[in-house]
């Protein structure tokens, strides 16, 4: 457990280097007896911070390590959150500007979530899940970590909500109730090449369904809903993908459709 | 060019489909031979294939390997190999495959097709074969590489049928123009966890190409794809190993279930 002085100086220390685009120690390194309770509550303070400081305004939520691979990385078996606020949306007619706006950047492509009805756990199924989507839409999460060359453990990566940096939302959407969204398959190119294939099995190896379900459940324990309206991006099927400015990336869903996001 | 002399051919053919037959591994045959080439290779394989036609298999299929650019790369080869399937490969979907008669499976999920014209190499395109595919349906081959720790060059494994030994095919059928091949996606579990996740164009791109490039390789050795030809196209996974007692499923995207157990 930290103090709670340690744990708005962390906030202070992020927030800093999320505005100057720096990276800043390992806290986990720092301060080994930092509990996963300790960085959710820092991530609140950086969050806070980003809604009084500049306006941001929360639209959705993202879910991150839900694959085998990250839960190995980080020897963590279970997935983590973050917030998505206004400020993080890059739209499909945008470049992101690698050297202006992130630090050292990795693409994941996910299956993103569009709620009609608010969601409250405990106790929400799958089913409540596909009750409560809107509909969903291919989405390219672009990660940048703020720790020092992604020497992250999970305490590191909650504080600095969940890695997360920019996200962009494809224009063609799906019903969850025509697409099975287990089998479907995704396939990400980089600049005109496959890079990866996988299926929503990857993850939590079920279906992005039970990352909702898990969100839903977890932040109804602190009485946070999931909202009507939000977004919440539901973690990458296939692995993350480091870019660079001048990489063009596009994810394609079978039975959902594609999308492309183009660095500079 | 072939660098082997027919008999050497034969031997080798023998010896190999010797080690398949009674489950047992070998050396791979580079190590004796460092000098055969691609022909030598694919002289092997077809000689292996005439010893089992004279004794009354029947082939039922082509199969397409090494098709991800991932593993060609690593292997510093620019083609995939290919190799045939006769009857006794076949396992029914829901079958048992018996692990004594193998020495080391492996599983990997493929989508495969059936041709309803002939196609025709070289310049063989990805809309020749849409044109001339009658049907997709969902393939799991069971690799069972005849050299010891699967350890091989791509000489060695083309020699061997490019390591075929059985397949399970899934009922679950659609036409060419009913599922995106590239976007298609599966999920294998084994004994219920799910072990591995791909699509289609884990497959040269698209599995289209994969059969593209078969008609454009056996063209070389002025051979064509016959119409009403099963092809397994790739394989869209790793290679997952196998034991007794395991029960292997994959679900494909539109294309139902494919499921064996392993005894």
């Amino acid at each position: 457990m930290l103090q709670t002085t340690q744990i708005s100086a962390y906030a202070d220390e992020l927030y800093t280097a999320l505005r100057e685009r720096q990276m800043v120690q390992p806290f986990s390194e720092r301060t080994p007896e930092m509990t996963v309770e300790d960085a959710y509550a820092v991530s609140n303070l950086l969050l806070d911070k980003r809604i009084q400081l500049d306006g941001e305004k929360v639209i959705g939520k993202k879910i991150g390590v839900t694959s085998q691979a990250v839960m190995k990385m980080l020897n963590v078996y279970q997935p983590d959150f973050g917030y998505l606020t206004d400020a993080m949306v890059v739209d499909e007619s945008e470049a992101l500007s690698v050297s202006t706006k992130m630090i050292q950047p990795r693409a994941e492509g996910e299956i993103a979530f569009v709620l009609k009805r608010d969601l409250i756990g405990p106790g929400v199924t799958a089913s409540d899940v596909l009750r409560a989507t809107d509909f969903v839409v291919p989405c390219f999460e672009i990660v940048d970590s703020r720790i020092k060359d992604w020497k992250i453990k999970i305490q590191d990566t909650v504080a600095d909500n969940a890695s997360c940096g920019y996200f962009l939302l494809g224009s063609q959407a799906a019903d969850p109730r025509k697409v099975d969204l287990s089998t479907c398959g995704m396939v990400m190119e980089m600049n005109g090449q496959v890079v990866a294939t996988g299926a929503g099995a990857a993850a939590l190896g079920s279906s992005p369904i039970s990352c909702v379900v898990w969100l839903a459940n977890t932040l109804g324990r602190f009485g946070v809903p999931l909202k009507a309206g939000e977004v919440i991006l539901s973690g990458a099927l296939v692995p993350l993908q480091p870019v660079k400015a001048g990489d063009y990336m596009s994810v394609s869903i079978g039975g959902i459709g594609r999308t492309a996001v183009r660095f500079e | 060019m072939s660098t082997l002399s027919r008999s050497t051919i034969n031997e080798l053919a023998e010896h190999l489909e010797n080690a398949e037959l009674q489950a047992h591994d070998v050396k791979k045959i580079t190590d004796d031979y460092p000098d055969m080439d691609w022909e030598d290779a694919y002289d092997i394989q077809w000689e292996i294939r005439r010893r089992k036609e004279a004794r009354g298999n029947r082939v039922v299929g082509l199969k397409m390997g090494l098709t991800s650019y991932a593993k060609m790369k690593q292997m510093g080869v620019e083609n995939p190999v290919y190799a045939f399937l006769v009857d006794y490969f076949n396992v029914p979907d829901a079958g048992t495959v018996k692990v004594s008669e193998l020495i080391h499976p492996k599983v990997e999920a493929e989508i495969a097709i059936i041709t309803n014209k002939e196609l025709k190499g070289p310049g063989c395109s990805v809309a020749d074969v849409l044109a001339a595919t009658e049907s997709v349906l969902p393939a799991v081959e069971v690799i069972d590489s005849r050299y010891e720790n699967f350890r091989f060059d791509l000489k060695s494994v083309i020699a061997d049928n490019a390591s075929s030994a059985r397949f399970v095919t899934g009922g679950n059928v659609k036409r060419a123009d009913q599922v995106d091949m590239k976007t298609l996606g599966v999920v294998m579990e084994i004994n219920g966890k799910v072990v591995t996740t791909g699509a289609g164009a884990a497959v040269l791109g698209h599995p289209a190409a994969s059969v593209a490039m078969l008609a454009n390789m056996l063209a070389e050795r002025g051979e064509v794809i016959p119409a009403g030809t099963f092809i397994m196209t790739g394989g869209i996974t790793e290679a997952i190993a196998v034991k007794a007692g395991d029960s292997v499923c994959v679900r494909y995207q539109d294309l139902g279930t494919v499921s064996m157990t392993f005894v």
